[in-house]
């Protein structure tokens, strides 16, 4: 694909000459002037509509005038046009002052008690725009406010000023047209059918770029003024999409977080999760001061030098192994990795807390590490092929990159799975249909080329040889692949090092020029050569006795398969625990240290291309430290330096370690598990998680969760017959560690499949069942 | 004197006349024949060479927009046919295809051809019931007769009665199954209308003018009307006149000359105002009686064709109350997509009922005015406008008569007065 030259075109805007790219609206070309035309409908990543007509203006087109002004949103500019804007017509400024006077006829004025006071585009333009008292004298539009369009989303119809800009997001951009405009006239509503709320996963995005104060969030409401709030601009910290943040602060008080604009990654929109899961962060059971277990086995309050001695002393006393979850910085996962090869002298590290494999191990190594696909060749690509991923549930913004891109030109989009998802559908998307765990043959069979992109989710590690049958198609069609993990902190903490195969950079263990790179960095004599052992691996050996001490930082071990056994293992081991609030892991550990969450520090995440956004702490007067200031006491405290007090230093030094330009380690070929035969009440289990569901980050947001798509088992039609239900009716599914009871649905599934979601209210598969994908399950009518 | 000059409605009066005996009795589908006969392009060239003019209202050459279909597109191509016929005073297209509807159908079969489109939609307001059986027994008929069904199909599509559907593009988006709201163009219907597809979308009376045209020659029709408006039209008259209904003349006759074949205004009563093309145009007064009703004519004296609905008002009728019941019907019609005419509209009905009800001053003509100014020219589409057309052109002709409002504290008309029961039983 050669890219064309694009022609510029020079137009006068206001007596200054500009040139812009053909096809640029003259609102915009006005903006390269520095000219800014009012404007409410307009949104520079929404098709043009034309409707609140703010923006009009003066055109002629070589000497012939338009007989009236024209919105210039909708406009693009021509060889030999002069426009003149409010600044040089007198005709545009009336028309604008006309309209602005129109749109407050009626509009409550309530800005006092309004959130967007202070922020508002038509408070700030009705100052700039309107005239200082309005001639309506007569009755204005009432209507019952507000109303909730979602349990998070409620709309003020007296406010709207009909722009349509929520409308047009959710179809255009989000493709979930359930909010739409109803009646006509001043009557005029944005609306939800009955009994539909807007329950879509990117909904913050409307109340972020309504113009007025119609739409607001039921977290937001009421609670501050905007001009008393410290922005800060941040990283999202809920999955590995790489949103570019804001959040706002007031009095030490995280209150509000907003999408950030980056063109390359988010454009300017983020998901709900992003915006509004963050009350984890000021939850009242916070942990704030360290903890150790006392003689009777209680967690007691320790000072910090106390506490940092114990949690030495058990560490240094026996051999050592760190988990670290999928959720730290890249800093801190630098310091985890850091901490484990010196402090400890292990490569048992891994930060997967998640169902993983061997061979997933060796793909990161060799396939994700270091790679360098990115959004913009989901822009460029000819197709795009899902495998083990649905970017609408676990890296939403991908979603919304690739939606673009189908809604522009029809991008092809081929996923293969177990069912079909909402996102399929609405991507319009080849599905191909396979039963659990037999998934490779099919990403054998696809046909790409080297303009294709492969995405391939982290469950994919749950079927043997997926992974190496998409590193095959990558190979053979020379089509660029990237693993998008659902988490964070993955990527970073895979360039960090934080996994027993690798050290920071890509370097692998094994390889001693690499070891040797980093010991000379870390002023260490050598480095352990051994591959570490992985998460399952260190739970066995604290079983095996072979590892008596972890240091856990951010892991819930309910992610783990088997969790029973790793559980047993917490209480078995001598733990050290880095949290940000009670867990499953603090309530086994003997030694418990608070860390910063997200907003109280700074850092940077690496999001699935590995691409880094840094931030700085939100929140400047937390006690809370980073987990690699702790890492650091503790390795002090030990008698090793990892030298890394603070983020900058951790920084720093990260920047000095180039990507490992030395062979990569290769993967070995893994064979699909042979297809398994069922009775007839016997099914293979599917799961992913939902971008709403019971993940701990999204603790104590009701109101979020109550946008949560709703919880049921999928079988398919045949299966149905068989078991004698229809939609709604309960499904008992259960495995030897037990069973869930879930309302049927039934969709486009593979016959021998059942899906539920892995852990949503009613249906926590790892816990409940301990299987999400491939194993059997029986289900019958409950 | 010119006359009338019944082409469309040359057998309206035969009982029978909106069967497909009576129509082919008097020739119909003969035109069809020789249209499929001759090569589209030509057909095209017969209508531009005709001089037809849109009849909708914005009088915009027929012939010229059915060149605009781009040919060879390998895309399908759609006639739509308006007959969302709504603005108030207007009632010639229901007569039409109360008449003859056959006519419309074998228009829809030659433009089909011109433009290489299979499909015509009509799109028909919702509230004419009787209309609505009328055309769909006649499409059944043709299609019994083999008429249609032979490449060309028809649909007829029931609005559910919005005034904004009669914007063409409204018009399109209804048809689409979406809330009638106009379309921003670029891109014109011609080039993605109906469907994203090339579309034609034509008046009732553009289409049913085609098949004359075809059978006569474009001379023939050429022969009749002014310079630049050629042919003849259906005007509509109503109001206070003894004989309201369908006047069919060339183009170019002076309301003088209707109110003469009708019969005049009511006995006793003399003209005061008139619509010349519905209430979106700016009305005229008694001093318009000789202005040539074609295109030019009556741009050249400040209104506009539109229509031809020709609404006579006499010495009865308040001014004030009639322009207020006529803004009324607009803030009830505004769609809501564009802030002046929705707001505007909510705005001006206030402003309208107090003057009425004379509460206010004289300044509240002049913001009167100042708000019509900041609404004409700045809506999305022409609905905005046509709410501003009567109020400005009232106050233009009949300033005194909202002052008198003022100073009198209230309307100083009788409106019974004004009915055509008064003086019935009293």
């Amino acid at each position: 694909m050669s890219e064309v030259a694009v022609e510029m075109i020079t137009v006068v805007i206001d007596g200054f000459e500009v040139t812009v790219p053909k096809g640029t609206l003259v609102i915009r070309a006005a903006e390269q002037l520095g000219i800014q035309i009012p404007r409410f409908c307009d949104h520079p990543l929404l098709d043009p509509v034309g409707a609140c007509r703010q923006c009009l203006v003066d055109i002629e087109i070589n000497g012939r005038a338009f007989p009236k002004p024209q919105a210039s949103c909708t406009i693009p500019v021509e060889t030999g046009m002069i426009v003149k804007t409010q600044l040089t017509s007198t005709v545009a400024e009336k028309a604008q002052r006309g309209v602005m006077e129109l749109l407050l006829v009626n509009h409550p004025l309530d800005c006092p008690v309004c959130d967007k006071g202070g922020e508002c585009p038509l408070q700030n333009q009705a100052m700039s725009t309107g005239q200082g008292s309005s001639r309506f004298e007569g009755v204005k539009r009432t209507f019952e406010k507000p109303i909730n369009i979602s349990s998070q989303v409620l709309l003020d119809r007296e406010r709207c000023v009909l722009c349509a800009r929520c409308t047009r997001f959710s179809e255009q951009i989000a493709s979930d047209p359930f909010i739409t405009l109803n009646e006509r006239g001043a009557l005029q509503q944005v609306g939800i059918y009955e009994n539909k709320p807007f329950e879509s996963y990117f909904s913050g995005n409307t109340v972020q770029i309504c113009p007025v104060g119609a739409l607001t969030g039921a977290a937001y409401r009421f609670r501050a003024r905007p001009f008393d709030l410290v922005s800060t601009p941040s990283a999202c910290e809920h999955c590995a999409s790489g949103c570019d943040m804001r959040t706002d602060v007031r009095r030490g008080k995280t209150l509000r977080r907003l999408a950030g604009e980056d063109a390359s990654v988010n454009e300017e929109w983020n998901c709900d999760k992003g915006r509004w899961a963050f009350k984890y962060i000021t939850a009242v059971d916070r942990l704030k001061v360290p903890m150790i277990r006392d003689e009777s086995g209680e967690l007691v309050e320790a000072s910090w030098p106390e506490a940092l001695a114990v949690a030495a002393e058990g560490l240094k006393a026996q051999k050592s192994a760190v988990l670290v979850g999928g959720r730290t910085t890249h800093e801190d996962a630098y310091g985890y990795s850091k901490f484990a090869r010196l402090a400890l002298g292990t490569n048992d590290i891994d930060f997967r807390a998640r169902v993983t494999s061997d061979e997933e191990r060796e793909f990161i190594a060799a396939h994700v590490v270091n790679s360098s696909t990115t959004y913009r060749d989901i822009d460029k690509a000819d197709q795009v092929l899902l495998v083990g991923f649905e970017p609408e549930e676990e890296s939403p913004i991908v979603f919304l990159r690739i939606n673009k891109q189908f809604r522009k030109r029809a991008l092809k989009v081929v996923s293969i799975g177990s069912k079909e998802s909402i996102a399929v559908e609405k991507l319009k998307a080849q599905f191909i249909k396979v039963a659990p765990g037999q998934e490779a043959a099919a990403v054998s069979s696809q046909n790409l080329t080297d303009k294709s992109v492969i995405l391939v989710g982290e469950r994919a590690s749950e079927s043997a040889g997926v992974l190496t049958a998409v590193a095959g198609l990558a190979q053979s069609s020379g089509a660029k692949l990237a693993w998008v993990p659902r988490r964070a902190g993955e990527r970073g903490a895979i360039q960090a090092g934080a996994i027993g195969n690798l050290l920071p950079g890509g370097r692998p263990v094994t390889d001693a020029a690499a070891r040797n790179e980093i010991a000379a960095l870390w002023s260490a004599n050598s480095l352990p050569s051994n591959i570490g052992r992985s998460t399952s691996e260190i739970i066995a050996a604290v079983h095996s006795d072979e590892i008596g001490a972890l240091l856990v930082g951010g892991v819930d071990p309910l992610d783990l398969d088997d969790n029973h056994s790793a559980l047993a293992a917490l209480d078995k081991a001598f733990v050290v625990s880095l949290e940000i609030a009670p867990s499953a892991v603090t309530s086994r550990a003997d030694v418990v240290l608070p860390v910063a969450a997200v907003t109280e520090k700074s850092g940077s995440f690496l999001n699935w291309e590995g691409r880094a956004r840094s931030f700085d702490a939100a929140v400047n007067d937390s006690l809370n430290r980073s987990d690699l200031r702790i890492l650091s006491m503790i390795a002090e405290e030990m008698g090793t330096s990892i030298n890394l007090g603070t983020v900058t230093a951790a920084t720093k030094e990260i920047a000095t370690i180039k990507d490992w330009q030395g062979e990569r380690s290769k993967m070995k070929s893994v064979s699909a598990l042979p297809q398994q035969n069922l009775s007839t009440n016997e099914a293979l289990i599917t799961s992913w998680r939902r971008l709403l569901d019971l993940g701990t980050l999204q603790e104590g947001e009701e109101n979020l969760a109550g946008t949560a798509r709703q919880t049921a088992a999928v079988i398919s039609e045949k299966r149905a017959q068989a078991l004698g239900v229809a939609d709604g009716d309960l499904l008992k599914i259960s495995t030897a560690e037990g069973f869930v009871t879930l309302p049927a649905l039934i969709e486009n599934i593979h016959d021998d499949a059942l899906w539920a979601p892995r852990n949503s209210r009613g249906s926590q598969l790892l816990t409940k069942l301990n299987a999400v994908h491939g194993e059997v399950v029986t289900v019958v009518r409950a | 004197m010119t006359k009338l000059a019944p082409v469309l409605s040359a057998h309206w009066d035969e009982k029978d006349s909106f069967t497909l005996e009576a129509y082919k009795r008097h020739g119909g589908y003969k035109a069809s024949e020789k249209a499929l006969a001759m090569d589209p392009d030509a057909v095209i060239q017969l209508v531009k060479d005709s001089g037809l003019r849109g009849r909708g209202g914005a009088g915009f050459p027929t012939g010229m927009k059915w060149g605009f279909i781009p040919q060879g597109d390998n895309k399908d191509h759609y006639l739509v046919v308006n007959a969302d016929e709504s603005e108030p005073g207007t009632c010639k297209d229901t007569p039409l295809l109360m008449a003859n509807p056959h006519v419309l159908i074998e228009g829809c079969i030659i433009a089909c051809h011109a433009i290489r489109a299979k499909h015509a939609f009509i799109y028909i307001r919702g509230e004419v019931t009787h209309v609505v059986r009328r055309v769909n027994q006649a499409i059944a008929d043709a299609y019994a007769a083999g008429i249609l069904g032979n490449g060309i199909d028809v649909v007829l599509h029931i609005g559910a009665g919005a005034y904004i559907c009669g914007e063409e593009t409204a018009l399109l988006d209804s048809l689409e199954g979406f809330r009638g709201q106009p379309r921003l163009r670029p891109p014109f219907p011609a080039i993605a209308g109906l469907y994203a597809r090339p579309t034609v979308v034509n008046n009732v009376e553009s289409i049913a003018s085609v098949p004359a045209i075809v059978m006569n020659g474009a001379e023939w029709y050429q022969s009749m009307g002014t310079e630049k408006s050629k042919g003849t039209t259906l005007y509509s008259l109503s109001g206070h006149v003894v004989n309201p209904g369908q006047f069919e003349a060339p183009l170019g006759i002076t309301l003088r000359e209707i109110l003469e074949l009708s019969g005049g205004v009511r006995k006793g009563h003399k003209l005061k105002f008139w619509t010349p093309g519905g209430s979106s145009t700016p009305l005229f007064t008694d001093e318009h009686l000789d202005v040539p009703l074609d295109y030019e004519g009556v741009a050249a004296a400040g209104s506009m064709l539109g229509t031809k609905a020709l609404q006579i008002f006499d010495e009865t009728t308040c001014v004030v109350r009639a322009v207020l019941r006529w803004t009324e019907f607009y803030k009830h019609e505004s769609c809501g997509k564009c802030t002046p005419c929705r707001e505007g509209t909510w705005w001006l009905v206030q402003i309208l009922r107090d003057l009425e009800a004379g509460k206010g001053t004289e300044a509240d003509l002049a913001k009167l005015l100042d708000l019509c100014d900041n609404i004409m020219g700045r809506s999305f589409c022409a609905l905005g406008d046509g709410a501003t057309s009567p109020i400005t052109s009232s106050i233009k002709y009949f300033r005194d008569e909202y002052i008198a409002h003022l100073t009198n504290g209230g309307c100083p008309f009788d409106p019974v007065a004004s009915t055509l029961f008064v003086g019935a039983g009293a």
